[in-house]
């Protein structure tokens, strides 16, 4: 098998083996970076010396007898997690030349692990988008098809996984941003139940809902990388403790009497044939495998997006309050006293999806609609989660899509905002609720782009997840690319 | 379906994105919009404005508000000084520094 | 005739909080250190870092109240508060306002026109900001955040004061219950107690309050007594003119005594106030109510009452012993070392409370310790030093909290009993001094206290005065 195609496990197992070395494939990936990074435009920074060294050294370690399952194994990280000595942007001309003096917990969690950090992948600026088209440092291509986007947010951290530019990539959810990204560039994402991964470090946009995962190959890999960045944070008030995050024991080919519930709303009006039919197919294949699947009333489907904006654009218009250009980031040239400094520092500093969310999130919050727009947010995100319990009392598992169609065109998403918004309809209420998430592919459409299956828990419930889809990508069989350069191709 | 209250609100948004709740709210996000991004952000958030009264559909009436999503609470530290001199650390990527502080620009009248 | 106004004055109450550490992060809280040495990723809001409450700021709150007999919140929360201003890193506080820890409590204060109750609205917690420095050289301002962060409560009183006098006996009751729980020094000087002052004025009669205004940058009791002076008149003319008082947050200028609206444009006073989403809920039980309220010391009224029972020493000097809890404490644990109470009263009374003042010291900065102190005083009752080296040993505890018998003994300040030493000094003095010698045997009383003096001054004071009258007479006689 090619270096390049193995996965984060198998590549490992044979780093552990002494079959190759974390130099040679971290060599490897840096080559394939330099070969098709002018394509498609996956990272902002890329650390060439940086992972050079850390894979020497852990190298030596590993043969000093370390071990770790993914020791030696090298990592793309979204650029919204800070990377100590790296600079993290945020894909943001405000934070351009920012270098955190610490690193995130969940990225401090991979290196003790004996990851190799390759760079710092692009996404929409401050996560606000779902596209990748947003990002201040230029777009990200899909890999499979270079006219259409990654998806977004999390757009650079998947683009890498298909096109090889790494073994494994971090990104954050907030409303569907690893999710969303993994099903239109054919790779696996989870989003974690809210808590599991620290928040230490991650540049927040939607606090209560953002959330650190994992993008990557297979199923397998998916598990072993959650095993590794799941950690309880004293240092983040609303991190988890938990003691079933061994994910790895859920790698069991068995549905059998497994619950699955389809919900009817997510089949519904807009959602694109040939994904209705590719997702149904997969619960065919789940049903085969002895899962008691049907279809059901899942309620307050359509409320969930202007839930979710309200409460993300509230919280980022404060989150986003500390970029000010005194402490850190950009400054504008010219100004006139405090307040000018201020207001084009921002200005010029914000792209205009991101003053769109911080106009909305300030307007919101302001004195006499607080009531009528925040708390009637919060109110219905209530209603929600409550949906949702009763949901999960009767399944274990919800199987849909991830989103209306694959991957668009670049450029045609932007125009309009508020389209842009409603392609997020099926991914939006898991954060709402904080539930666990997977995404996974489960075939293609006419256009040669990937089609995304979409696995919904209850909170703490990953293993379930991870089960079913462990089973589902057993029953579905090797994941075809079309181009040389996108994973999955040389199997 | 659109009941007559959100309807009414509807109408009421229209009035509520004047050019005064633009000028207002570049006040508080400290941003400061040009003539066309002024008039863009008044369609804009006039249609999400708009988009998001459809929560009025939904009768909340005796729902708390939900703003964390699981029953997490009482997170403390003790009180014990972990912390020593990140001075330098804490100045490495400031716009403006003198003297082991921020710069910027004057503050008193 | 000329209308009669009443004046409404409610307070905000800023108290720092004697944590060790800041409220959301590991740093210290300590003053003094260079500029941004106390600061971390959290005080200083770097991009994601996050906060957890330090637990002491949420006992101190809780006690303190409990000793203003406030309701405490079983369920409470953080919220944000934004608004932009270098001083404040994230350009949000982190404080309390929709679920604030404490409500509806009372204090009790006396005036002289007698006691009366100052209701208590809330009661929450809060982060403090940095500090913004002019820089005149370069015409910018430079901000420290080593205050960042470090603990607040913020106590809000009812619209119940109507007068200076009240306000000051107000602020002096929660100063005093504060400083015996241990929870903050509150000097106003040193900004570790804060206060802004609410104010409106009414024609006397009137239901209904009038337009108030906020004051803030009050720093003495001086400045809140000129300021809620100077406020009544300037709200009583704008009245008398016909004019409105406007709602608005005015900066007091102690120099000028006088103060200025701080409004700007810029200024939209629209805090956009939600729950913090970062902070998870406080829940409190019964166990944790009773710990902190097990915790609860004595306060002054009940120890003004021990000691009166306890103790045989003057009213007046109980009331200004408990006036410091850090006094108290010294006396008590004096008196527990096995020194007399009026002694150890004695001491605090007069030289304690002079070398203060001579250093313009509150009671608060004694330094030297009860062991010591009750050291002193056994030198003094078994007649090793003299009460004037006493004083003079006394001065050196004062300033650097020496051991008096170290002290003593190494400056040889002992008190010669030996007879025979003594005799031949006083012979010599009786030789040297004939005139005074004669005048006294010639019925000149008053001549002795110059021989007295003369000894005490050829023994360098380690005499006792007692003794050497006693021979002198004795030798006079012969």
């Amino acid at each position: 098998m090619e270096l390049l195609d193995m996965t984060a496990v198998s590549l490992a197992a044979a780093i552990r083996k002494k079959e190759v070395t974390a130099v040679e494939a971290t060599e490897a990936v840096l080559s394939q970076i330099e070969k098709s990074e002018d394509k498609y435009h996956c990272y902002v920074t890329v650390d060439r010396e940086g992972a050079l060294a850390k894979a020497r050294e852990i190298q030596k370690k590993i043969e000093a007898g370390f071990e770790g399952p993914l020791a030696g194994v090298p990592v793309a990280i979204k650029d919204n997690l800070c990377t100590e000595g790296l600079p993290t942007t945020c894909s943001s001309k405000i934070l351009e030349n920012f270098v955190p003096t610490f690193s995130a917990q969940a990225v401090l969690n991979l290196q003790n692990a004996g990851a190799v950090i390759l760079g710092k992948t692009n996404m929409d600026e401050f996560a606000m988008g779902s596209t990748t088209e947003t990002s201040a440092f230029g777009v990200t291509r899909n890999p499979w098809n270079p006219e259409h986007v990654p998806g977004g947010s999390s757009g650079g951290s998947a683009a890498a996984v298909a096109a090889k530019e790494c073994f494994y990539a971090l990104g954050s959810d907030t409303g569907g941003s690893i999710r969303q990204p993994a099903s239109f560039c054919g790779v696996v994402g989870l989003k974690p139940t809210y808590g599991t991964v620290s928040r230490y470090g991650l540049v927040a946009y939607g606090s209560s809902l953002d959330q650190i995962g994992p993008l990557c190959k297979d199923v397998a890999d998916c598990a072993a990388i959650m095993e590794i960045i799941a950690s309880h944070d004293l240092k983040d008030s609303t991190s988890m403790k938990r003691d079933d995050t061994d994910f790895t024991k859920a790698l069991k080919e068995d549905v059998k009497g497994m619950r699955i519930g389809l919900p009817r709303d997510y089949f519904g009006e807009g959602l694109d044939p040939e994904v209705k039919e590719a997702v149904l197919k997969a619960a065919e294949a789940l049903r085969d495998r002895g899962a008691l699947v049907e279809e059901f009333d899942l309620s307050l489907v359509e409320y969930a997006i202007p839930t979710y904006y309200t409460i993300a654009a509230a919280e980022a218009s404060s989150n986003l309050e500390r970029f000010d250009g005194i402490k850190y980031g950009y400054r504008t040239e010219n100004y006139e006293g405090l307040h000018n400094m201020y207001k084009k520092s921002r200005s010029e500093g914000f792209g205009p999806e991101v003053k769109r969310r911080i106009m909305l999130g300030s307007f919101v919050l302001s004195s006499g609609y607080y009531d009528a727009y925040y708390l009637k947010a919060l109110r219905v995100k209530a209603l929600i989660k409550k949906a949702f319990d009763e949901a999960f009392a009767k399944y274990d598992v919800i199987l849909g899509p991830v989103a209306p169609t694959t991957a668009p065109k670049l450029g045609e998403s932007l125009s309009d905002p508020l389209k842009m918004y409603l392609g997020d309809i099926y991914t939006i209420s898991i954060n709402l609720a904080g539930l666990p998430g997977l995404s996974m592919p489960c075939g293609m459409d006419s256009k040669g782009l990937p089609i995304g299956l979409q696995l919904i828990g209850d909170c703490f419930q990953e293993k379930k997840l991870i089960r079913t889809a462990y089973t589902y990508e057993k029953a579905r069989g090797v994941f075809g690319g079309k181009g040389e350069e996108i994973y999955g191709k040389a199997i | 379906m659109e009941n007559s209250k959100t309807a009414e609100r509807k109408m009421a948004m229209a009035n509520i994105i004047s050019d005064e709740t633009i000028e207002y709210v570049g006040i508080l996000a400290k941003l400061a919009l040009s003539p066309e991004e002024k008039e863009q952000a008044k369609k804009d958030m006039g249609s999400m404005l708009d988009y998001i009264d459809k929560l009025d559909e939904l009768d909340t009436e005796g729902v708390e508000p939900m703003s964390h999503v699981f029953p997490v609470k009482n997170v403390f530290r003790e009180d014990v000084v972990t912390n020593g001199d990140m001075r330098e650390d804490i100045l490495k990527n400031a716009p403006g520094e003198k003297d082991g502080m921020f710069v910027v620009p004057r503050t008193f009248e | 005739m000329a209308k009669q106004y009443e004046t409404v004055i409610g307070l905000e109450v800023h108290v720092e909080l004697a944590t060790k550490t800041k409220i959301f992060c590991g740093c210290s809280t300590a003053f003094g250190g260079e500029p941004n040495t106390h600061t971390c990723p959290v005080c200083t809001g770097m991009p994601g870092s996050l906060p957890v409450l330090n637990k002491q700021v949420l006992e101190y709150a809780v006690a303190v109240g409990l000793a203003t007999n406030c309701q405490i919140s079983r369920y409470c929360k953080f919220d944000r508060k934004n608004y932009f201003y270098p001083d404040n890193p994230q350009n949000y506080q982190i404080s309390q306002l929709y679920l604030p820890i404490c409500r509806n409590g009372k204090v009790e204060i006396e005036t002289e026109n007698g006691k009366k109750f100052i209701g208590i609205h809330e009661i929450h917690m809060e982060e403090d900001a940095g500090k913004l420095i002019h820089d005149e050289w370069e015409d910018c301002s430079l901000v420290d955040y080593n205050r960042s962060g470090v603990p607040l409560i913020e106590i809000v009183s009812e619209p119940d004061m109507r007068s200076a006098e009240e306000v000051i006996a107000y602020l002096e009751k929660l100063r005093m219950l504060i400083q015996y729980l241990g929870a903050s020094d509150c000097k106003l000087q040193e900004g570790s107690m804060r206060a802004d002052v609410n104010l409106s004025v009414r024609e006397v009669g009137a239901e209904e309050f009038g337009t108030r205004t906020e004051m803030k940058n009050l720093n003495s009791f001086r400045a809140i007594a000129r300021a809620i002076e100077g406020e009544r008149e300037r709200q009583i003319d704008l009245l008398e003119e016909g004019k409105k008082v406007v709602q608005e947050t005015r900066r007091w200028d102690d120099g000028k005594g006088e103060s200025y609206a701080m409004r700007s444009k810029e200024d939209a006073q629209d805090y956009r106030y939600f729950p913090d989403p970062d902070l998870v809920p406080i829940v409190l039980d019964d166990a944790f109510l009773e710990k902190v309220r097990a915790q609860q010391p004595e306060f002054r009224e009940e120890k003004m009452r021990r000691y009166q029972e306890e103790f045989d020493i003057p009213a007046y000097d109980i009331e200004i012993i408990t006036g410091s809890k850090h006094m108290a404490d010294i006396f008590e644990a004096t008196v527990a070392l096995g020194s007399q109470p009026k002694k150890v009263s004695n001491w605090l009374m007069g030289e304690t409370l002079r070398l203060l003042k001579e250093n313009g010291q509150d009671p608060e900065d004694i330094r030297f310790s009860p062991e010591h102190l009750a050291k002193l005083i056994s030198l003094v009752d078994s007649k090793a030093i003299n009460g004037s080296v006493a004083k003079e040993v006394f001065e050196q505890m004062f300033a650097k909290d020496v051991d008096p018998e170290k002290y003593v003994e190494e400056k040889g300040l002992k008190t010669v009993n030996d007879e025979g030493a003594l005799r031949k000094t006083v012979e010599e003095v009786i030789a040297n001094n004939p005139q005074s010698v004669e005048d006294y045997q010639n019925g000149k009383e008053k001549a002795i206290g110059f021989l007295v003096g003369q000894t005490m001054k050829a023994m360098k004071g380690k005499a006792d005065p007692g003794m050497v009258n006693q021979l002198l007479r004795e030798l006079l006689t012969k």
